[in-house]
This record gives structure tokens, sequence and C-alpha cells, in this order.
């Protein structure tokens, strides 16, 4: 706040205070020139008007308020640029930015300052931080199978992830099942960490232009068939004649993206399992439009601390029984 | 009756009991408010704000036209609870271009501040489309309707022509393509690119 700004509230507030300590004063005096509880004089349709002095409870709370504000304002920040002797304040409101609103809290801490939320902040991390250090020095592949670690990430999947992926972890129509250990971007704990580490976005182009009414008819037989679906075969013929403009993301195949070692996450078509539904409807759709599915980062919202212990839930998910090597 | 009592006056006159009423209560106004449209904390955005788009401008005036500020809040507040849950408490430098600002202060369902990219479009299509398919506790109304019906941008120009008149930095060619860039689209792709904006400034 400029000076001119902290200047002007300062001197429109105290002023006030004073005021509303004279109208107070003023008003405990009797001008009426009648003695208090007699009348005035005044009748209305007959009701008379008594000179009734203040009530006392009323002038108490009054004095109470004026001597609260004078207290309040000393130690609050209230009055411009005074920060109050107390040095509170609730928040970094200023912050432009994420890294300017980190660079608040470790300063105000340097400085020993007295912010309300990061105060609350670094007590909570003081208490629940080593709890999840320890949980994060040990790796995914032993929390996976510890019972402790499986309670937190539940917590975790049910506040965060079952939105999408559902609180059974099964998924539903474009939002993949967990538990099927069948993988668009990779099982392995390094693969499921960075997945809900920085998200994924999965681009399916649409083939209508390309492809045409009947063009899109045939390949929808033809990938209904890699799934060994029973389908009109000679539309599944002319289906994969054209299949190569298909092959460079699901491979030539149709194994998906994932068995060829490619990073883009296109769906095994082989295995009859869909994301956007297997009837031959569904899948004219997603041929016609395209699909876009996204995942979202995780990073930010949880830390990385949270997100190896969600790791493990999710590896858990897809591997129920412990392997036979690690028992 | 004594010439002494002046109080005497104000109660007589209706008018003068006004004018000193409105005097009395602009003392607040002066100190709480105006500093407020001069200081920089409450009128610069933060670090690489950019103005609504022209279709997630028509998203945020069906925000308004459905009444999603009476279940949703758009304020973070500075608790940890909360910001564990949404993210980073919210800031003024956010809402210096909101006109008005849909802050709320009901929160039947989430506060909605920072959902832009936590969930994707075709889960707020869902959602939209039918909250129970997506949430089963839900008790949020759909709005099918959003998917049928169709923006023809006849008032979004104007609509950023008086925004850039309250100080949204729009440019003239952001304001001649408005029409052309919401036509055609539906009213649940235009409400979702505004979700899909919230809070991303600071995420």
């Amino acid at each position: 706040m400029s000076s001119f700004w902290s200047a002007w509230i300062i001197v429109l507030t105290l002023p006030v205070l004073i005021g509303c300590a004279i109208l107070l004063t003023w008003n405990l005096k009797n001008y009426v020139g009648v003695p208090e509880d007699e009348t005035t004089g005044h009748v209305v349709d007959g009701i008379e008007e008594i000179n009734n002095p203040l009530p006392r409870w009323w002038t108490y709370m009054f004095i109470l308020t004026l001597v609260w504000s004078v207290f309040y304002l000393a130690a609050y920040p209230g009055l411009g640029n005074w920060k109050g002797f107390l040095g509170w304040t609730s928040s970094n409101q200023g912050v432009k930015s994420l890294e300017q609103s980190q660079l608040a809290v470790v300063k105000a801490v340097e400085e020993g300052r007295n912010v309300e939320f990061d105060r609350e902040m670094v007590r909570a991390d003081e208490i629940y931080g080593p709890v999840f250090q320890q949980f994060a020095k040990r790796d995914v592949l032993d929390l996976a199978y510890d019972d402790d670690a499986i309670k937190i990430g539940q917590r975790l999947f049910l506040q965060n992830c079952a939105l999408c992926h559902g609180s059974n972890a099964r998924g539903q129509h474009g939002f993949p099942n967990l538990t099927d250990n069948d993988w668009l971007y990779g099982g392995t704990p390094d693969k499921i960490k960075e997945t809900l580490l920085h998200g994924r976005k999965a681009v399916m182009p649409g083939w209508f232009d390309a492809l045409g009414e009947q063009g899109i008819k045939e390949m929808t037989a033809y990938v209904l068939s890699l799934s060994g679906r029973s389908v009109n075969e000679r539309d599944a013929e002319a289906g994969k004649a054209k299949f190569g403009m298909c092959a460079a993301c699901h491979g030539a195949d149709g194994k998906g993206s994932l068995a060829h070692n490619l990073p883009f996450g296109a769906p095994n078509l082989t295995d009859n399992i869909w994301l956007y539904g297997g009837s031959a409807r569904a899948v004219e759709e997603t041929l016609t439009k395209g699909r876009n599915g996204v995942m979202p980062a995780f990073k930010q919202t949880l830390g990385e601390d949270k997100v190896h212990i969600l790791t493990a839930y999710v590896y858990r998910l897809a591997n129920p029984e412990k392997p036979a090597d690690q028992q | 009756m004594s010439n002494k009592n002046h109080h005497d006056k104000i109660e007589r006159s209706v008018g003068l009991l006004a004018i000193l009423s409105i005097v009395a209560i602009s003392f607040g106004t002066l100190v709480l408010i105006t500093p407020l449209f001069f200081m920089d904390e409450t009128t610069q955005p933060v670090d690489g704000m950019t103005p609504y788009t022209a279709l997630q401008l028509e998203g945020r005036d069906i925000y308004i036209r459905e009444g999603c500020v009476g279940c949703h809040s758009q304020m973070i507040r500075p608790f940890r609870a909360e910001v564990e849950r949404y993210g980073h408490y919210s800031v003024a430098g956010e809402s210096v271009w909101d006109h008005p600002f849909l802050w709320g202060s009901k929160r039947t369902g989430p506060d909605l501040a920072r959902v832009g990219e936590r969930y994707s479009d075709d889960w707020h299509h869902a959602h939209l489309m039918d909250p129970r398919s997506v949430v089963p506790q839900s008790n949020m109304p759909a709005f099918p309707w959003l998917d049928t019906n169709v923006l023809d941008g006849k008032y979004t120009a104007k609509k950023m022509q008086v925004l850039q008149r309250f100080g949204v930095p729009y440019s003239d060619e952001d304001i001649e393509g408005a029409a052309a860039a919401v036509q055609g689209k539906t009213e649940m792709q235009a409400l979702i690119a505004y979700l899909q904006s919230l809070g991303t400034h600071l995420k």
C-alpha cells in the first residue's frame, strides 16, 4: 500500500473513533430540559414520549467496543501500513505466482514473521511430514504389501482418484480400469509414478475424413476381429488393408504402443478390453470422432511423498498377490 | 424545549437525518473500499494471467445463468484443510478481471477456484450430463440441455467491449474474432472451457 493510502486510512479511521466517543458523551447528557424518566409532553395517539436515558448496558457496550477497537488496531494490521504489534497476518496475499508464494513462506519463517497460514502448514509438516517421508524412503514394491501404506494410499485414492476411476478403481466409460493389470503407459512402479506426477494426454485422431462412412464400418469390423469377435469377414478384410494408418501408433499387429515400448499410450486392440466401450457402435464413434483421454497431473496437489504411497496403492490394485520371490 | 437540544433538529428533519446517516456510513466505504481501487495487490493480475477467451467468457455467463455460484464457491481460504484439498489459496490478483467476481459464499458442492485442469474435458462432459454417472453420491442437478444449446455469438463481442472498458486487456483483434470463435459451439463446450481455465495461473 502506498503511503498516501496508508495515511488516508489512518486519517479517516482515528477521527471516526474520536467522533464516536464524542457522540456517546453528547448523548449521555440531558439537553431536553425534562428530568429523566418523566414525560416530555409529546403525546401521539395516547402514547407518551418519556425522556428515557440510554440503557446502562448499551452505554457500557458502546464504551467496550471503543476500547476494543483501539486495542485491535494497535495489535492487528488495519491502520494502513501499520502491521500491529503482534505482527500477525493470515497469509501472504500479495503474491503473484507460485514461486513468489513459496519464497514468501521461506522468508516469513526466516524473519520470524507471524503468518497464520504458514505457521499452520509448518506445524502440520512437522507432525505429518516425517510419516510420509518414512514411507517415501521405502521401495514401492515393499509398500504395496504394507498394510499401513495401503491404508494411507486408499484414503488418497478415494479423495483424489475415485472421481474418475471409481471407488472400486474399476474405471468407467473413458476412464481406465486400474484393477485389470492392462496398462496404457506401463504398470511398473516407475511408470505409474510418472503418470501420477505428470499426468498423461492421449490423442486418438478422428478418421472420418480419411475413411468415410463405409471405411469406418470396415475398420470397425477389422478392429473387433483383432479381439477375436465375430464380424463381417469381407468388411474386416477391407479394413485390414487400410490398417497401416493405425499401425503408426497401435503397431502393425494392433498390440498397442506399450507392447512396442513406445510412450504414447495407444491401447492394445487385441485384448478385448475397451476404454470407450467395445460395441460396434462405440468403436465406430471412436474412429469417427477420435478420443482425447486426459489424466491430470498430481505433483502439485499431492507432492512427491504422497504420490509415492499412492503409486504403491495403484500397483497393489493391479497386483493383489505378493510376488513369490518377495514372500 | 431547550434550545441546547441539537439532537431535536435531527429528529425532526428527515432530510438532515438522511444526510448525516450517509456521511456516517460513507466513512466505512472510504476506508474499506476506496483504497482497493488503487492498490497493487488488488489491481495487478498474477503473473502470466490472460483474460478469458471468447468461448471461456460465454462459458462464464452460462455458469452465472445456471446459478452455479449458488452451490459452488470460487475462493480457497488460507487454511491447511482447504489448501490440501483444492490447491494454493486464492489471491486477489486472480480476480482483477472478473466483473462481477464469482467468489460465492455457499458450498453445497466443492470449491471450484482451481478446478481447471483437475479433470479431463470428457469427465466434465459426463459429469454435467449426469453427475451420478461419475460421482454416485452427488446431489448436483444434471444440465443436459447445455449439450444441445448452440451459441450464436451475437453478444460476445459486445460483452468483451464492455469488459475492455473496465480495464480487461482485450485487443481489438480479440473482439473482432469473438463471434466467430464461439459460433456453432455448444454451451457445454463453453462451460467446460471456462471451468478448465479456473485457477490455472497459480497451479
